[in-house]
């Protein structure tokens, strides 16, 4: 049975887009009382697991799908983070 | 009679307003399930609006990976006529068929109600059957349909005739930059419409099939329905020896 590689793609709208979400957040931020916070950005996380023959593989893949599904290249970027190999029947493993 | 096909996701609203209009248009309205491989022989394709898939990862983007999509995208690489109204718009956008991607509206707020547009064009499949270039009541009703591309394509699309629908003020005027009445999501260069290069695939937010019989008070929609049967019509009649000798 493969190994399963665990990842997770963070996906950030492209600086000069207009992130009115992450503008929300900043216009609440004088009512915590907090001050000097800036350039909030407002995006999204996706955790998942890949079964493949090595991390190598497994990352091909995962670059694929942060490309052509759970990001859009033409407002967004992504980052990806290897979370550890792990069992397929492990959870999260410890970082 | 010529069949006009309307899309249905699991998560799509303006299905049966789409098909209405085309019959008001005096097309034969043709339903096409989404998990259908082929598009059963239509005339022209509408992508209503709703919210495809729960509009779960962005607006649009799974409806895009839909078996029926690929048929989609095959028809509109022959020519064929694909209309994409609201959440059908993002779709095509998110598939890559008609330029740009929808954002966020600028103020948040999911917005319902009436807009102002005008046509940028008559001369195309999609605006052939509206009288004038003057100013059509339309409503509007989504969460993301601020219009975005980048500085070079918005100039690019200007340049080529690819801009199909703007906002603009109720008297009919450009809206002003930051008119939140006239162009409510904040759309880059009040955009509201748009047509891939080839012209035969067109992405408009406000729905014009909610706007199309006088009984709802207002039919400024109806021509642009209308437009599509016509030009469905016309395509079809223009490849009259493909279809001949298709009856058992």
């Amino acid at each position: 049975m493969s190994p399963t590689f665990r990842f997770a793609v963070n996906v950030t709208p492209k600086a000069g887009i207009l992130d009115p979400q992450g503008r929300a957040v900043e216009q609440s931020l004088p009512h915590l009382g907090v001050s000097g916070v800036s350039a909030i950005r407002v995006g999204r996380r996706v955790e998942l697991s890949v079964e493949a023959s090595d991390a190598a593989a497994a990352r091909l893949v995962v670059e694929r799908l942060a490309g052509e599904l759970l990001s859009n290249p033409l407002i967004e970027t992504f980052q990806i983070d290897p979370l550890g190999a792990a069992s397929s029947l492990v959870g999260e493993p410890s970082r | 009679m010529t069949r006009v096909g309307v899309v249905i996701f699991p998560g799509s609203n303006g299905d049966e307003d789409a098909l209405q209009a085309i019959g008001l248009a005096d097309g034969e309205p043709v339903a096409l399930w989404h998990e259908a491989a082929s598009l059963d022989g239509v005339g022209a394709v509408i992508l209503p609006g709703g919210f495809a898939y729960g509009d779960y990862l962005r607006a649009g983007v799974i409806a895009r990976f839909s078996p029926v999509m690929r048929a989609v995208a095959a028809f509109a690489a022959e020519g064929g006529l694909v209309l994409g109204i609201c959440n059908g718009f993002q779709v095509l956008a998110e598939a890559g068929l008609v330029p740009g991607a929808l954002l966020r509206n600028r103020r948040l707020r999911f917005l319902g109600r009436d807009v102002t547009v005008v046509p940028e064009r008559l001369d195309t499949p999609f605006t052939r059957a509206l009288a004038t270039r003057g100013p059509l009541r339309l409503p509007i009703a989504h969460g993301e349909g601020c219009y975005y591309a980048d500085e070079a394509t918005l100039d690019q699309l200007e340049r080529d005739g690819q801009v199909l629908f703007r906002y603009v003020a109720a008297d009919g005027g450009p809206a002003a930059p930051g008119d939140d009445r006239a162009n409510p999501n904040g759309s880059l260069r009040a955009i509201a419409g748009v047509l891939n290069a080839a012209g035969n695939v067109a992405g408009l937010m406000p729905h014009p099939e909610r706007a199309a019989e006088a009984v709802l008070r207002n039919d400024d929609g109806l021509a642009i329905i209308r437009s599509l049967v016509e030009s469905a019509a016309e395509r079809a009649a223009s490849a009259g020896p493909v279809l001949v000798g298709t009856a058992p």
